[in-house]
């Protein structure tokens, strides 16, 4: 799905605005907005499927929302679509009916556990990669129609494979309920002139992670 | 340096004003609003059996205390001083970020990028806003506006030089787009003239933003 999320490659946003210090939060709402979403993630997760409805929030409404709050919007459409709560009661706050839930809500205790002991994306599946270092790839030009994790500035764009991540998650189908389907990640590398042209300097280049099927060989040298 | 003193002299113009959507432009009143919401969003989720209260204040505690910038300036100051442990985290960021007792939700897939004379480094996550919390907690501001997830791939000499940095042309720059779930610390260049100084007295010099590599570290 090609959403204002995918804004890699804009540059009528303004300048950026350093920050020194480390201050996590501003308002004491954005504490209640970061942690509700993080306790609420088990239940309405996997991430995949909790990043794909912040991308689903119409342009204008994601752009003139600052992260927390797109955070809080995602909370709460997820609650409904999921059937844990109706419209009615994401309003008021009050609660009509007691929802069939998988397991308790987590307690203090393991929340620490859970964030101490993370969630890895990695899978022990037997998939040999197509792919190794110092490989010739072209990011394939494609529509999806979902959730993806290949930005639009890649897509048609020549790469060279960096390193192999191991298989992991992918998004794509586990945040539509169609499965982990792990498979090979690797890290790629673009030069900057392949993505931006020719007026951005030389050496420059970025680096991303792209599953084996964002994908396609390429003889060197193809141009 | 500070954000005003370099008044943007970097040699383009840009396109914009600052973003009107930035939370320094938030009223009162829409603070006042957003308050309200969140805790009818609490109340219910709580009332559901969804959220547990006491959870929440913990996670809340674990952000704003217990990860942050010092747990990634640590193992930076621990790769300047040890050359076997900078190794290992080059070699396996992951495990060897364990070995200093961090690690978690969003640091799962550790991949350490170390600058050079040659090489800058710098993070991004152009399509929501990864950051590897258990080295750095959560991202500041600017990390998740759009001004910054939108340009640095583009221009990032231009990014930088909004924080006053500014590489010559025959640094390669690096950026690193967190598209999946690999997450990224920079291991920034030691500064000059620190050699005496013990690894607590490195750490001091760390700060977050050379870490996402949008600064360098300056001698003390």
């Amino acid at each position: 799905m090609d959403g204002i999320h995918d804004m890699g490659g804009i540059t009528t946003f303004g300048p950026v605005i350093p920050e020194p210090g480390y201050h996590p939060f501003h308002h004491n709402w954005q504490r209640r907005a970061f942690a509700l979403n993080l306790l609420a993630t088990p239940f309405l997760g996997p991430v995949d499927r909790c990043r794909h409805a912040r991308e689903r929030i119409e342009p204008p409404r994601y752009l003139n929302q600052s992260y927390f709050e797109s955070w809080m919007t995602m909370v709460a459409m997820l609650s409904q679509e999921l059937g844990f709560a109706t419209a009615e009661e994401i309003v008021t706050g009050k609660s009509k009916f007691k929802p069939g839930l998988p397991f308790p809500a987590p307690d203090a205790e393991a929340i620490a556990a859970f964030l101490k002991g993370g969630d890895p994306a990695i899978r022990d599946v037997d998939i040999t990669p197509a792919f190794k270092p110092d490989d010739e790839v072209r990011a394939r030009n494609m529509e999806v129609k979902g959730h993806t994790r290949l930005p639009r500035y890649v897509r048609g764009k020549r790469g060279t494979v960096v390193a192999y991540r191991g298989c992991h998650v992918f998004p794509d189908t586990h945040a539509h309920d169609r499965g982990e389907n792990p498979h090979p990640l690797y890290g790629v590398r673009f030069e900057a002139r392949e993505l931006w042209g020719d007026n951005v300097t030389r050496r420059d280049c970025v680096y991303i992670d792209l599953w084996e099927s964002y994908l396609e060989p390429r003889a060197e040298g193809e141009a | 340096m500070s954000h005003d003193d370099h008044a943007h002299d970097h040699g383009h113009a840009h396109d914009a004003p600052p973003s009107p959507y930035h939370s320094s432009q938030r009223s009162e009143e829409r603070n006042r609003e957003l308050t309200e919401k969140v805790a009818r969003l609490e109340d219910l989720l709580v009332a559901k059996g969804i959220v547990d209260r006491g959870a929440l204040d913990r996670a809340v505690d674990i952000y704003e205390n217990d990860l942050g910038p010092m747990n990634g300036a640590r193992v930076v100051a621990r790769a300047w001083t040890d050359p076997a442990y900078k190794q290992r985290l080059l070699d396996n960021a992951t495990a060897a970020i364990a070995e200093l007792g961090y690690g978690g939700l969003q640091g799962e897939h550790m991949v350490v990028c170390e600058n050079t004379p040659e090489i800058h480094n710098v993070v991004v996550c152009t399509l929501c806003s990864c950051y590897p919390w258990p080295v750095l907690g959560l991202p500041p501001t600017w990390y998740k506006d759009y001004a910054y997830r939108s340009r640095v791939v583009v221009d990032p000499r231009g990014v930088l030089a909004d924080f006053g940095t500014e590489l010559p042309d025959d640094v390669e720059v690096r950026v690193w787009d967190s598209s999946a779930e690999v997450r990224y610390l920079v291991l920034p260049e030691r500064p000059a003239g620190t050699e005496g100084m013990s690894e607590e007295q490195l750490a001091e010099l760390v700060e977050r933003d050379a870490m996402i590599g949008v600064t360098k570290v300056e001698p003390a």
